[in-house]
């Protein structure tokens, strides 16, 4: 029962003409579950369920043992402790950014009230839009806005619905920044809807996997990511995430270090503290593997790695190779050639050469 | 022209019945064009056609059922006679409620459109944001839908002003009881005072097309915001 009070539980049944969702699964009480799956997965509907916006056949929802919804109740919309950011900002044209703001603000009580109006104006960045009317703010100014908005309500339970999806690159590229930052300060468990596997990558840290209104797979985003038996291994930008830390910089090759379980790799210089928790993204096809420690090559990023799988891939002359780094999974997309050549097979020892690592947040 | 005879009342009348009529209509229409634009009661279509029934009726239709209706035979004249408040027909309030039902649609079909057009999102945003249900209809739905609640408050007071024939079977003519403009133009006219007669129904025609054209060039002006 304690395992109840840390996380999330929903169980959701859900037909509607030709759909069915039928989800039942548990995420932690904390940090980012993405929900991810391609459209029409039930993405939205599942997210909507737990919002309390549909009305299910069947529903349970708990989070960390406070129960909004099962088969004797179910809390209306206005009660759930929930903000909810729409894929579109949604704000309201009839009050301008500020009054936007204060909607559900001065909806809750001032005991309520954890997250402070100053406060969310600086984390978005919204001190100069405050007297704005939202026709005249941009894609990405809007959906901050929206986002402020939701956060004002001090939920205790984050639900976005693809906040990215309806803004250009420049609009992405915008508020990602600001997402990652935010949940590294709120303590609150965020639920986000996706169907870009960079975002996911860059964002979650756990996964729910959905498929035609299916749960299809459940866990964490280091495992998920390089499971050879969901699409996520095999598409063309398939990556592992590894939890680092901030071990140095070097001012000279214009370096910072970072280090986990097994490793150390260097990426381009950037100004984080020694001790940084961060998120390194290894794409599969930029990691080779190699028998002996690597010697007279360019790349610099080179760590000893155990062979866990070897997997065929999506194109016939390729093959994915799972690798265990210090408990953290890798992956490494190489031809199915260098697999016989070498003689790639489970728990041999090898080193993994990184040509590029992305320092993610 | 002879302006020492000519007589107001008529003109405070009209106008006194149709702010009467055009608030009434307010209160009675908005309601009932929110559940008309949210409502998936299957049979809501009924109580549309039955709201839209005046534009098509003539107005004699209608008055002559009302007059059946709030009679002494009628069971709502055999009501209101049982509370003491008399027989409503050749009254001003039964003037009243004869253009409250005759305007309804004016007011309706554009409050029920600019329901309609809000959409569901704001409204549920609103209820994410804690708003309950009475909360969201005051301070989301109202305000945008304002361009339509103002264009069915002028339609409605616009149609009553200029509404006849039931005023004819339900009111009569009484002066400074049921005598509005548009009786009183019918008198001058039967009466050959045809001096009399232009000035009020030059003054509804310049005041009716004033009217139009404020509110037509008001909706070229604020076009709906969607964001």
């Amino acid at each position: 029962m304690t395992e109840n009070y840390q996380s999330i539980e929903a169980n959701f049944r859900l037909k509607r003409n030709e759909f069915e969702l039928d989800v039942d699964f548990k995420a932690p009480g904390k940090g980012v579950s993405a929900i991810f799956g391609q459209s029409g997965s039930g993405k939205t509907t599942l997210l909507r369920c737990i919002a309390g916006l549909e009305n299910p056949d069947r529903g349970y929802f708990n989070l960390k043992g406070t129960c909004w919804h099962d088969d004797k109740q179910s809390w209306p919309v206005h009660r759930r402790p929930i903000a909810y950011v729409f894929q579109e900002a949604s704000l309201f044209a009839h009050l301008n950014v500020r009054k936007n703001m204060e909607y559900g603000w001065q909806r809750i009580t001032k005991d309520q009230r954890k997250i402070q109006i100053d406060e969310v104006v600086a984390w978005l960045g919204l001190e100069t839009l405050l007297d704005r009317q939202p026709d005249q703010l941009s894609g990405g100014q809007r959906q901050r806005v929206a986002i402020a908005r939701a956060l004002l309500t001090s939920p205790q339970l984050l639900l976005m619905d693809e906040p990215l999806a309806s803004l250009d690159t420049p609009g992405k590229a915008e508020i990602l920044p600001y997402l990652e930052s935010l949940y590294q300060t709120l303590d609150i468990p965020v639920l986000y809807v996706s169907h870009s596997p960079q975002e996911v990558q860059q964002l979650a840290d756990y996964l729910i996997l959905l498929d035609q209104g299916k749960v299809k797979a459940a866990g964490e985003i280091n495992t998920l990511l390089t499971e050879p038996q969901l699409p996520l291994a095999h598409f063309e930008d398939a990556a592992a995430v590894l939890n680092a830390c901030v071990v140095g910089h070097d001012k000279t090759f214009h370096l910072t270090s970072l280090a986990f379980n097994g490793g150390q790799v260097s990426v381009s210089y950037n100004a984080l503290p020694i001790g940084h928790k961060a998120r390194l993204r290894v794409c599969a096809r930029d990691v080779s593997l190699a028998l002996i420690p690597p010697q007279h090559i360019s790349i610099n990023n080179s760590f000893p790695v155990r062979v866990v799988s070897v997997n065929p891939d999506r194109d016939p002359s390729q093959m994915l190779v799972r690798c265990d780094v210090g408990g953290q999974s890798l992956l490494s997309r190489i031809t199915r050639r260098s697999v016989q050549t070498l003689n790639i097979s489970p728990d041999k020892i090898v080193y993994a050469q990184v040509k590029s690592v992305a320092l993610m947040k | 022209m002879d302006f020492t005879q000519f007589d107001p009342q008529p003109i405070y009348l009209t106008l006194r019945l149709a702010t009467i009529t055009t608030v009434l209509l307010l209160c009675i229409a908005t309601p009932l064009a929110w559940w008309l634009a949210n409502s998936r009661w299957r049979y809501r279509q009924v109580i549309n056609a039955l709201v839209a029934l005046p534009l098509v009726l003539p107005p004699t239709v209608l008055g002559f059922y009302l007059l059946l209706l709030l009679g002494p035979r009628g069971w709502v004249g055999q009501f209101t006679e049982s509370l003491g408040i008399g027989i409503l027909p050749f009254t001003f309030t039964g003037l009243v409620i004869a253009s409250v039902i005759y305007s309804l649609p004016f007011a309706v079909q554009p409050i029920q459109n600019a329901f309609a057009a809000i959409g569901r999102r704001p409204l549920e945003v609103a209820a994410t944001l804690r708003a309950s249900p009475w909360g969201r209809f005051i301070s989301v739905a109202l305000p945008l839908a304002k361009p339509g609640l103002i264009t069915g408050a002028v339609l409605g007071f616009a149609h009553t002003l200029g509404e006849f024939g039931v005023v004819l079977m339900i009111g009569g003519n009484i002066p400074g009881e049921t005598q509005v403009l548009s009786m009183a133009i019918f008198d001058h006219v039967e009466a050959y005072e045809y001096d009399k007669a232009h000035v009020l129904a030059a003054g509804m025609l310049v005041f009716s097309f004033i009217v139009l054209l404020v509110l037509y060039w008001r909706t070229d002006q604020c076009p709906p915001r969607h964001v």
